[in-house]
């Protein structure tokens, strides 16, 4: 019920967005969203988007796995 | 898929489970709230990789499974009604309630259509102005906002055969009740950490759920649903359990902020008001639901029509209650996988594509 996936904004108009998944195009509303913008990801839950995902803390959640990673090769 | 596969990574989730059998030097009890997670815990196997002192429970954080047999009577009473179309989520088609199910209504004639959202029902309201349309509104605070935006925009366009059957509910009360329960004995699940909800926490951030650690010295991280996010999030609970300093982490910072969305909370607050709300498995949860508020009245289905749902009763045997609570696990329903499946589903947990006994129905391979 609460799956959202992530996906790209191709194109914006008013509070609508057309996005794409996995190469299909689909239009959402970006009601909730009022800072998307093109070229954004966002959550897609329901045909809204619920949040624009922020690529700097995906990058350093990415980071923060592989520093755990080699902290604990050291033990 | 970007967001995705990078946290499908094996060599990194095999080394974050040797940490967590490093690092983990006591049993604990783990709930994770939400259905979602359950449902990636057992698809990706992440439950056999643990040690055997890490319990995991599985909680009530599933829409349709917390619905009521009384409400899922009112829904498909609605659907009998002349001149009516349901419109719903998929999911909620083939919950028994306590003598049918839409599915069942369907097949006797009444005009139930799935929806994947409710801009959707909009379109079907539109398109058929000689009927009232009626959408089913179940869901947390994740799908909360897009009614609440479906409600303004119907508002806006004036339409005026549109309706919603508010089944809406909130997170964080089920959550205090069922730690009050505990706390006072009256419940045999005593936790240490929780896995908070991803999505619904998107929305609500991280604060709501402070009151845990503060009241209950228990630890929570949020989570996101790829493997290497739920095993990132087991670290940081391990982590803190470890420490004795239970607080509220998010480990799915891509997708939450602390301070949550706040148009969608804004939108939310505008159309709809906490409520008391009875949810399956825990009972009535103060504050743990969601009405219109009186500017918004004219969009409620249950008062504008008037329907007498039969009295409500519960399928004898079925431990739903029990499970969501995390007082049982599926294989110990005696129905599980017998009479119970998700083809001839009797409790909700085995419709829901994120219940708890579909997804041991589906990936528990040992059902241990």
């Amino acid at each position: 019920m609460c799956l959202a996936v992530p996906v790209r904004i191709v194109s914006v108009e008013g509070t609508n967005a057309e996005v794409e998944i996995g190469g299909l195009k689909r239009k959402i509303s970006i009601w909730l969203t009022p800072e998307a913008k093109v070229g954004d990801y966002v959550l897609l839950h329901t045909g809204y988007a619920i949040n624009v995902i922020d690529e700097v803390e995906a990058q350093k959640t990415l980071e923060l796995l592989q520093e755990m990673i080699s902290t604990d090769e050291v033990h | 898929m970007r967001f995705i596969d990078e946290y499908r990574n094996v060599d990194l989730g095999q080394k974050l489970v040797s940490r967590i059998h490093r690092v983990c030097t006591q049993p604990i009890k783990l709930m994770e709230f939400c259905g979602g997670h359950t449902t990636a815990i057992l698809k990706y196997g992440i439950r056999q990789l643990l040690p055997q002192t890490v319990e995991m429970l599985s909680g009530p954080g599933c829409p349709v499974c917390v619905t009521t047999n009384a409400d899922l009577d009112k829904a498909i009473a609605l659907a009998h009604l002349p001149n009516v179309i349901i419109t719903t989520f998929g999911d909620m088609m083939k919950v028994p309630g306590s003598y049918s199910s839409l599915q069942q209504a369907k097949a006797d004639g009444a005009d139930i259509r799935i929806v994947y959202s409710v801009r959707d029902a909009l379109d079907i309201t539109q398109n058929n102005p000689k009927k009232s349309v009626i959408f089913i509104g179940i869901g947390f605070e994740t799908t909360a906002p897009t009614l609440a935006a479906s409600i303004l925009e119907a508002e806006q366009k004036e339409i005026k055969n549109f309706y919603v059957l508010s089944l809406l509910k909130l997170c964080p009360p089920a959550i205090k009740l069922l730690l009050m329960i505990a706390l006072v004995g009256l419940s045999e699940v005593k936790l240490d950490g929780i896995v908070c909800p991803g999505h619904v926490s998107a929305i609500i951030g991280s604060y709501p759920w402070e009151f845990i650690p503060r009241q209950y010295n228990i630890a929570c991280v949020i989570s996101g649903f790829e493997p290497l996010d739920i095993l990132l999030s087991l670290v940081m609970l391990i982590d803190q359990i470890e420490l004795e300093k239970p607080k509220v982490e998010i480990a799915y910072r891509r997708g939450v902020k602390p301070e949550g969305n706040r148009q969608a909370q804004e939108l939310m607050a505008r159309v709809f008001e906490p409520t008391t709300a009875t949810w399956r498995g825990i009972g009535k949860v103060p504050l743990g639901g969601l009405k219109l508020k009186k500017e918004y009245e004219r969009f409620n289905a249950e008062s504008t029509f008037s329907i007498t749902p039969p009295l409500p009763r519960e399928p004898k045997a079925c431990l739903c209650g029990d499970i969501l609570r995390g007082a049982k696990r599926p294989p110990e329903c005696k129905l599980f996988g017998e009479s119970c499946t998700p083809e001839n589903p009797i409790g909700p947990c085995m419709v829901s594509s994120e219940g708890a006994c579909a997804a041991y129905f589906h990936y528990g391979v040992s059902y241990g």
